[in-house]
């Protein structure tokens, strides 16, 4: 009965914080199914109370295992936590496996918490397709703050920051003798930074590696520009760190919500979310529409009378698409 | 629109004490490799872990690996959980050692398969692609 319940039947269910519900809501936002359309758009509606942080951070800094003690962290403060957490999906066979859960054991089972994987399927920036109305759905079903886990970031997978109120960068001590996030450029992303595996003799000089070159922003450019990011020293395993990163990012969100920049974020998300959209719409009206022209104007090419800068626009023109001179 | 809609989910779990996961890992890049999406759970995990886990991800097939023998209390109580929680539609794989006759006992209570520590992993890819497309679209 479940398995084929339309998505509009499952809205109410969903925002009764039903987990079947929202599960299979989940996944419906996942494969972009144009059945969920009006039901995600009701769903759009009852949101807004979530915060969303984001986790960002190299590939085996520590981000699940953090995340999972955050969430803990925020249970003791009686609040619901909805996690989702990415991997990549393999370019080879569109398959993916999904091993953050691995380091969520400890949250597992908790009514109170909800945690889905999730699979890029070949979107850059570190978010999967998707992850966005996933955030809204845990929204709308009432938790209360929203953890994205990316995919680790490189210079150009920073997406995490039009899509959380709150982005909090991991840097682990002892990948190499430069702090990751400079490295990936991811610096400036972050309102707080995380240095991980604080157990690490090296942990030290990255918190005051990082220190400095915050420092020497400031310096730079001659003023504080907004506020200073914070740097929390962690050690997941003996839970240390935990209580001040968890205060770091509720202060982050009374800051922004005192400061006026809590609306700014959430235009600059809707924003992106609205681009995004748009894009991935011209992108399958294109696949879906191309088909019947291509061999025409191949054969023409072939012909050597048009260029395939002029195929291309004739192409554009049978999607409905005018390309401007 | 090329649709990912038919990207098989699989959530894979140890449960008990057994120690090592390099076969569970075998399997779950062999599921990767035909296409699916393979949620890994790690070692150690219980029958409610496990079943809260495979609801929040809203998996197709929940396959669970026991070398430990303790497959005739774990399964029955993972069926009942699944029951329990509406989600009796996830079809339950097993994996492991166990005799001919236990296996046929847990296929009549309700696991849709049983695998053995030797099955190929084409095989296992092959059996969950099966039971998933005789049980339609979700
Ligand atoms: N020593 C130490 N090890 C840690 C700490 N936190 C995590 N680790 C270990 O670091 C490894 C990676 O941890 P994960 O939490 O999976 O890292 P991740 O950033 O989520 O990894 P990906 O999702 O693969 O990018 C694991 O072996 C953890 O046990 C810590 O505070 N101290
Ligand atoms: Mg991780």
């Amino acid at each position: 009965m479940m398995r084929r319940a339309s998505s509009l039947d499952l809205v109410d269910a969903v925002s009764a914080g039903e987990p079947r519900a929202i599960a299979r809501m989940l996944s419906r936002a996942e494969s972009g199914a144009v059945e969920a359309r009006s039901a995600l758009d009701l769903i759009y509606q009852r949101t807004g109370r979530a915060h969303v942080v984001g986790i960002t951070g190299v590939p085996g800094s520590g981000k699940s295992t953090l995340v999972a003690k955050v969430a803990a962290q925020f249970r003791t403060r009686r609040r619901k936590v909805g996690i989702i957490a990415i991997d990549p999906s393999s370019p080879f066979s569109g398959g993916s496996i999904l091993g953050d859960r691995i380091r969520m054991g400890e949250v597992t089972g908790d009514p109170g918490v909800f945690v889905r994987s999730m699979a890029t399927r070949g979107a850059l920036g570190g978010l999967a397709r998707g992850t966005l109305e996933a955030v809204d759905i845990l929204d709308a079903a009432g938790y209360e703050v929203v953890i994205i886990e990316t995919v680790g970031v490189g210079q150009d997978e920073v997406d995490i920051v039009r899509a959380a109120h709150t982005t909090v960068v991991v840097s682990a001590p002892g990948l190499g003798d430069d702090i990751q996030a400079i490295k990936a450029g991811v610096l400036e992303i972050a309102d707080i930074h995380a240095v991980s595996k604080g157990d690490k003799p090296e942990a030290d000089k990255t918190v005051s590696d990082l220190k400095g070159m915050l420092g020497l922003g400031v310096a730079l450019a001659g003023r504080i520009v907004g506020r200073l990011a914070p740097v929390v020293k962690t050690c997941a395993p003996k839970n240390e760190g935990i209580a001040e990163l968890v205060e770091a990012i509720d202060a982050h969100r009374e800051y922004l919500a005192s400061s006026g920049e809590l609306e700014q974020r959430r235009q600059a998300i809707r924003e992106r979310r609205t681009l995004k959209a748009a894009e991935v719409i011209l992108h399958d009206e294109f696949e879906n529409h191309r088909e019947g022209r291509m061999a025409a104007l191949l054969a023409e090419l072939g012909t050597g009378r048009i260029s395939p800068q002029t195929a291309a626009r004739r192409l554009l023109a049978h999607v409905g698409m005018e390309a401007s001179e | 629109m090329k649709t990912k809609t038919d990207t098989i989910r699989v959530i894979i779990a140890k449960v008990g004490l057994d120690g090592h996961d390099r076969g569970v890992k075998i399997v779950a890049r062999a599921l990767r490799d035909g296409g699916m999406d393979v949620v890994y759970t790690g070692l150690h995990r219980t029958a409610e872990e496990v079943v809260d886990a495979a609801v929040q991800e809203d998996v197709d097939v929940l396959g669970v690996s026991l070398l430990s023998g303790a497959h005739m209390t774990i399964f029955p109580k993972i069926l009942q959980l699944l029951k329990q929680k509406g989600a009796d539609d996830i079809l339950v794989v097993g994996g492991g050692v166990m005799p001919d006759d236990e296996a046929a006992e847990l296929k009549k209570m309700g696991v849709k398969e049983i695998l053995l520590q030797d099955t190929p992993p084409e095989v296992i890819v092959s059996t969950i692609r099966r039971l998933v497309a005789e049980r339609g679209p979700k």
